[in-house]
């Protein structure tokens, strides 16, 4: 089957630019023995000598930034293919419709309260709760913004972008009244997180993300064929038997954990959800059976080559990984609308 | 059967529905007609099962329609919509397929190929099968919907089909053979109610006629007893001759000409 190689190849890609991503750095380690250092870490295979620095380098700080970029780039395509399942519309991107921006807001808010509710938020817990708060305050958004955008049964794509704005006005607005109300501590702790890029990996940030993001993608492909049938419209998959609220609370529900948890580690990483599941469907096809798993695996494929280009475009200073998908993003964002322009219009 | 025992609507202060009471058995074939307003889309929605009546009963097969979860429901009844924009370029077999997707968990088994392929064939499409349904024509999209919509019930004999507008964007050609389909299919023991809009139409291929006028039913009958020149005058406001076809003894609705009112103020741009 053509659409079974798709994945096979989608994940050799992975592991190709995976182990070309932790040999890149201030040290470059050659491929092969990257590849080696692995096999050994398994026990398949041994090696006579190993580089102890190199070893650590490898475990401790590039695989940690590789799996979170896995995690993100898969939590933020799988989600962007769901959600604009939902929202009946390829432009219906998290980011730009304020989905991500009111996880961030969340986050914010939950370390503008730190000293309130808790001390530190350097531990496991602090992460797995910035995590579920930003989950929160995605879900909340999303929910929202569907039903200021609901018209007929159906969401007016007009209405969606503009409340996007709105929302992302909105959230903005709170999270600088909340930088300005912390203290000091607070503040880096602000800057530091909004900073948004995979540098902060560690290997306590990946095990935290890992079930936010492993759950909506092993359940998510599930509705496919749902979101299928709400293409004909929320009416239309009501007649074909389909529990239309379920599945919306359903999708909603996996999609901003994944974006929310995405969101509360790296920061906003804009055109991601939108410019992946797109790519997908001009590849694939528009049927969501295919669309969302495989917009999990090209997903986390776009973030690993994003992060190699970031960190050598002009090496040794580092880009912001938003950067790079916003300027490979935008301007498909913009295809999109061009190409569109005429449906959209009335829509 | 189909049974509509004594149901009102209403939206706000706006009554939509008053008093309609009829049932269909099954085999029959329904038109309905009415004016624009005169509710025949909302009596639709009631026997669809998508919104409840305010007072009155709907029921199928001797159960009332709430009793039935939305997945049984599916298997019994079909609809085909007015207004059907598909938000992603699906392939026009895909479109089809989904009129399966209550029969089949994950994966379509041969028996809903099959189908998918008949009813393709049946209406008309199964050349444009592997083409993006945003490039098709209105009445070709029309088509493939409706090829949806029988694929669901397809080997449901009894199963209600709800029609709404069925013809609207198709060349006449089609629009006979998409009201030969329905007849078809009540051949076949189905229950089938269209909303219709061509008063011709409705007398050519319906064994029996339901005339709207504000939100009540106002005749109900075979076209040889409801369509005449007074009924027509009523339900519509038009005058109209109505003839009998010697050959096929059924009538022949023929509006007479307005003549438009010029106005004495001339228009200025």
């Amino acid at each position: 089957m053509r659409k079974g190689l798709i994945y096979i190849i989608l994940s050799i890609c992975i592991l190709i630019a995976g182990i070309f991503s932790v040999g890149l750095g201030a040290v470059p380690i050659p491929a092969g023995e990257v590849f080696q250092l692995m096999l050994h870490k398994l026990g398949i295979y041994h090696m006579a000598q190993v580089n102890e620095q190199h070893n650590v380098i490898i475990f401790i700080v590039r695989f940690p930034r590789l799996l979170l970029a896995i995690l993100v780039g898969a939590a933020l395509g799988i989600s962007g293919a769901a959600i604009q399942g939902i929202f009946r519309n390829p432009l219906a991107e998290p980011g730009l419709i304020g989905i991500s921006a009111g996880g961030t807001l969340m986050a914010v808010a939950i370390i503008g309260l730190e000293g309130a509710l808790l001390t530190g938020l350097s531990n496991i817990f602090g992460y797995y709760l910035l995590a579920f708060g930003a989950f929160v305050g995605a879900g909340i958004t999303a929910l929202l913004i569907y039903q200021i955008s609901k018209h007929n049964g159906k969401p007016n794509v007009a209405t969606m972008l503009l409340a996007g704005i709105a929302i992302n006005a909105l959230a903005g607005a709170l999270t600088g009244l909340i930088t300005y109300l912390s203290s000091e501590q607070q503040l880096r702790n602000i800057t530091f997180w909004m900073l948004g890029s995979l540098g902060g990996a560690t290997w306590q940030t990946v095990t935290c993300l890992a079930p936010f993001v492993l759950i909506p993608v092993l359940l998510l492909p599930a509705s496919g064929k749902a979101l299928n049938a709400f293409a004909l419209g929320e009416m239309q998959a009501g007649h074909l038997g389909l529990d239309v609220n379920k599945t919306k609370r359903r999708v909603i529900l996996l999609s901003t954990m994944a974006i929310g948890a995405a969101v509360s580690l790296t920061g906003i990483i804009n055109f991601m959800g939108l410019l992946v599941p797109h790519i997908v469907r001009l590849v694939l096809g528009v049927d969501n059976k295919h669309v969302i798993p495989a917009s999990a695996l090209l997903g986390a494929l776009t973030l690993i080559v994003a992060d190699i280009i970031s960190r050598t475009l002009i090496a040794p200073i580092e880009l912001p990984i938003g950067v790079i998908t916003a300027l490979i993003g935008a301007p498909v964002f913009l295809y999109i609308l061009i190409r569109d322009k005429r449906k959209l219009s009335f829509a | 059967m189909l049974t509509i025992n004594n149901i009102t609507y209403s939206v706000g202060q706006a009554k939509l529905l008053k008093d309609i009471s009829f049932s269909i058995k099954p085999g029959e074939m329904v038109a309905i007609l009415g004016a624009n307003g005169a509710g025949k889309s909302t009596l639709l929605k009631m026997l669809a099962g998508t919104d409840q009546p305010e007072s009155g009963s709907v029921s199928l097969h001797g159960r009332l329609l709430n009793s039935y979860t939305q997945l049984e429901l599916a298997h019994q009844r079909t609809v085909l919509t007015q207004q059907n924009v598909v938000s992603l370029p699906f392939l026009v077999k895909e479109i089809v397929m989904m009129g399966r997707y209550p029969h089949f968990q994950h994966s379509p088994a041969a028996k809903d190929f099959h189908i998918v392929q008949t009813a393709m064939e049946a209406t008309g499409v199964q050349a444009f099968a592997d083409r993006q349904y945003p490039t098709l024509s209105g009445g070709e999209q029309q088509r493939v919907q409706l090829a949806r919509s029988l694929a669901q019930v397809w080997e449901q004999p009894n199963a209600l089909l709800l029609m709404d507008e069925p013809v609207a964007g198709m060349d006449i050609l089609y629009q006979q053979q998409t009201l030969a389909i329905l007849r078809s299919m009540a051949q076949k023991k189905f229950i089938v109610v269209s909303v219709l809009h061509d008063m011709n139409l409705a007398s050519q291929y319906a064994d029996r006629i339901i005339m709207m006028k504000r939100g009540r039913k106002w005749y109900d009958g075979t076209p040889a007893e409801v369509l005449n020149p007074k009924s027509v005058y009523e339900i519509f406001e038009i005058k109209a001759d109505v003839f009998t076809n010697p050959s096929t003894l059924k009538q022949i609705i023929m509006p007479h000409e307005i003549v438009f009112e010029q106005s004495k103020t001339p228009l200025t741009h």
